[in-house]
């Protein structure tokens, strides 16, 4: 569809819309096909006097424990259209309604210590200046790219699309792309680094967890990463609640009764929970049985056991220079001679774990991983 | 039997590290400069292919035409029944160097595709990853690291696995920093009419049921063809023909990094049989290999066999293996690695020289008939100078030269079909 007639219908579009409209916006739209050349298009999310607001009926979720993405803070939305809810599972992805837009804004702190500008971005995990109400507080913040997820009939599609420089509204990028940022650490430190828009077939790399029916599947929204509380509007509710009770959701437990990963940075929570929930998040969806990632032999989400499968003084298979010179995948109580720690270290394509979705190192994530491979009992002995 | 190949390449492979180090830090450099300068012209071209990648639909053939593109970011199909078409490899070059984003340079996750007559260039992962699909063809495609062998290429040239009926011919593969042509747990191969060289493994089969592999010519690398099985796989592989190719001297120290499965094979290798069962390697030109023009050996020979890492039911030794009929000459003369050296100055003198076939000398103990294997699953070895058995689990303190145990023959292989036949 050509940009003039998209112009044209969102105009034709606008003009129902009254008092009805959410704080001026209009109702959210589903397109059953196409790509929009705006993320406003969507109605999803908007910026609108300083703030990203969300529109009526759109709902923002968090996740126990997120992926990793160049230190970038996620905003996730979900909204569906009325009367249709999604199925709950206890293991896998919800089942969602055709019409469900899920969004996910990836955006950064400014740095307090600089004058705000194109490219520096703070490095922090402090999310409290972030918000204005449930929406993003542009004075704040920095937008980079708004990727939407959206379930059509005949399965989802994935859209990314890149906020412009005025900080106005976020046009498709179907190819992606690559911006140069600097974050800055509170403590001063910079580290250059581009971050990348994954392209739209770069999407399915990480959605399509089974790479053979290569159907997309949103990642966040099961059970375990999102039983959790968050503080909506009206005060703070667990999420599968809230989602149930707003009708997004029916076949829910209790709370205490569905699965819960750890929050990996939860002090409270043992070493073995969170590293499993980072695992989990960050390579679950290549490394299961039906995955990208099913080639290795490899497997690293929630339900995996904790031997070989995980990597247990298991040989690669083809990792090539990605082995870092060490044998084994995990060698028990020896993170330095193990090659998942140095697959994460690394930014080199080819090299790195995750394969894509990230340019810089996560420290605090290896760390973590150190310290559980350091906890972990066995030897590997070697047979001739 | 490999185990202190490491040893000796370590010092040299430190030193290359060094110097590789400082170097890639410049590339680095370099090639950061170089993607950020990247041509209007370079990087129109990329954002076009990447959009007629995501447009293409089944029965689309993209053509490339010729010309030499940079590329920073790795490229993915997603499309059945897609042709990627260039105007031969030399004349269409997609090179990634200085590429900042991969993991490949293209990776493909699709049924019934094509790819011919174009090149892929100093990719810093893989080249070309075919990730799941059947009916797979690559023709006359040249991947190539233009530096040569360093550890710091990427790993795979061409890579297709979990891959059915694929047909890989009339391609050329140039410093790969593991396994030059790599078909991984696929069914039903080909692999023909292709030069390899200067890869720590020229071509490897690997964990898979099916393959013929024909008149190629592997030379310069670490070894030329291989055939392994590895543990802990969604299959195990049998039914592997390699014939009438010409593999010799292929003597390039190894550079692969350790850990990897390549990286246990000593330089000198002709074609390698490793746990793999129902090879036969017949009618081939094998010269020169300074290990051995060919080994047979276990996977207690890679050093990475470990009880808890590996699953019970995987077998380690190579069964049902048949080499005949090959034209041999020279090599086994100055074996990789001290513990080679030292076992072929103690049974052949230091003058003298490895037979054509090495084998560790690992057979299940647990499957045995008057001291051999049961008549299917013997290594049946004709037309040689002679074969060691190295005593590979006693530490090589008793090697054998005694043929006697390899002369039998063994029911030969069906030729592959592919089916449906590809029309290139």
């Amino acid at each position: 569809m050509s940009m003039k007639l998209w112009i044209r219908m969102t105009w034709l579009l606008a003009l129902p819309c009254l008092a009805a409209c959410h704080r001026g916006m209009e109702p959210v739209a589903f397109h059953d096909d196409g790509y929009p050349p705006a993320l406003s298009d969507w109605h999803v999310v908007e910026a609108r006097d300083g703030v990203l607001q969300l529109n009526q009926g759109v709902v923002p979720y968090e996740l126990n424990t997120p992926l990793f993405t160049d230190y970038a803070h996620k905003l996730r939305t979900i909204w569906m259209p009325k009367g249709v809810s999604a199925h709950y599972s206890a293991t896998d992805t919800f089942d969602f309604p055709v019409g469900t837009i899920i969004s996910k804004t990836f955006f950064y702190p400014i740095p307090a210590s600089e004058p705000r500008n194109a490219k520096d971005v703070a490095r922090t995990y402090d999310t409290r200046r972030d918000f204005a109400g449930q929406g993003l507080n542009l004075a704040n913040v920095h937008l980079v790219e708004t990727r939407l997820l959206v379930r059509r009939k005949n399965g989802w599609i994935a859209i990314p699309y890149v906020w412009n420089a005025d900080q106005t509204d976020a046009l498709l990028a179907r190819t992606g792309d690559v911006q140069p940022l600097r974050l800055i650490s509170e403590n001063g430190e910079r580290e250059d680094f581009n971050y990348v828009v994954p392209d739209q077939s770069q999407c399915v790399s990480c959605h399509a967890r089974d790479w053979t029916t290569r159907a997309l599947q949103p990642i966040g929204p099961k059970a375990r990463h999102l039983n959790r509380d968050y503080r909506y509007a009206d005060g703070d509710e667990n999420q599968l609640t809230h989602l149930t009770r707003v009708g997004y959701l029916t076949g829910a437990p209790a709370p205490a009764d569905a699965p819960r990963n750890a929050n990996w940075m939860d002090p409270h929570a043992s070493l073995d929970a969170r590293a499993r929930a980072y695992l989990d998040i960050n390579c679950g969806h290549c490394h299961n049985p039906k995955g990208a990632a099913n080639t290795t032999g490899l497997t690293l989400d929630i339900s995996t056991p904790k031997d070989r499968h995980i990597g247990i003084c298991k040989p690669p298979t083809a990792a090539g220079q990605g082995t870092g010179d060490h044998f084994f995948d995990i060698v028990p109580g020896h993170p330095d001679d193990s090659i998942i720690p140095y697959r994460l270290s690394s930014t080199q394509p080819g090299t790195m774990m995750p394969e894509i979705g990230r340019s810089t190192v996560h420290k605090e994530g290896v760390a973590l991983i150190k310290a559980w491979i350091a906890a972990q009992p066995g030897e590997c002995v070697v047979l001739h | 039997m490999y185990a202190l190949v490491g040893r000796r390449g370590d010092i040299a492979v430190m030193r290359k590290t060094c110097t590789v180090l400082v170097t890639s830090l410049l590339l680095a450099a370099c090639g950061h400069q170089e993607s950020a300068t990247q041509s209007q012209n370079d990087a129109s071209f990329e954002s076009k292919l990447e959009q007629q990648l995501l447009d293409a639909k089944p029965g689309s053939v993209i053509t490339v035409p010729a010309g030499h593109y940079t590329l920073k970011r790795g490229l993915s199909l997603r499309t059945n029944g897609v042709t990627i078409r260039g105007a031969g490899m030399d004349k269409t070059v997609l090179s990634f160097k200085g590429q900042i984003v991969g993991p490949e340079g293209l990776l493909v996750n699709a049924d019934d595709f094509t790819i011919e007559n174009l090149a892929i260039e100093d990719t810093m992962g893989d080249a070309l990853k075919i990730n799941q699909g059947k009916n797979i063809t690559i023709h006359g495609v040249r991947i190539e690291w233009t530096d040569g062998p360093k550890s710091t290429n990427g790993a795979y040239g061409l890579y297709p696995v979990k891959t059915q009926n694929v047909l890989v011919e009339d391609s050329v593969v140039i410093g790969a920093s593991d396994a030059g042509i790599y078909v991984g747990q696929s069914n039903t191969i080909v692999v023909r009419r292709n030069r390899v060289e200067e890869n720590v493994a020229g071509i490897e089969i690997e964990n898979s049921v099916n393959a013929d592999v024909y008149d190629n010519t592997a030379t310069k690398n670490t070894g030329g063809i291989l055939v392994f099985n590895m543990p802990n796989l969604s299959q195990a592989g049998h039914a592997t023909r390699v014939f009438h190719n010409k593999v010799f001297a292929n003597n390039t120290g190894n550079f692969a990094k350790k850990g990897a499965a390549v990286a246990s094979v000593p330089a000198g290798s002709g074609v390698v049989v490793n746990s793999n069962d129902k090879v036969e390697i017949f009618d081939n030109d094998i010269a020169d290999n300074q290990t051995a023009n060919v080994i047979i050996s276990s996977y207690f020979s890679t050093n990475y066999y470990n009880k808890l890492g590996v699953a019970a039911d995987y077998n380690p030794y190579p069964k049902s293996i048949y080499v005949y009929g090959n034209r041999f000459k020279g090599g086994g003369d100055s074996p990789d690695g001290l513990e080679l050296k030292t076992l072929k100055a103690a049974v052949y003198g230091i003058n003298g020289s490895f037979p054509d076939v090495v084998w560790d000398g690992y057979a299940d103990p647990n499957h045995q008939v008057d001291g051999l294997p049961p008549a299917n699953d013997r290594i049946c070895i004709e037309d040689t100078n002679g074969v060691l058995n190295a005593d590979g689990p006693h530490g090589y303190k008793h090697p054998s030269t005694d043929t006697k145990p390899f002369q039998c023959s063994l029911p030969k292989l069906p030729p592959v079909a592919l089916n449906p036949e590809p029309n290139v």
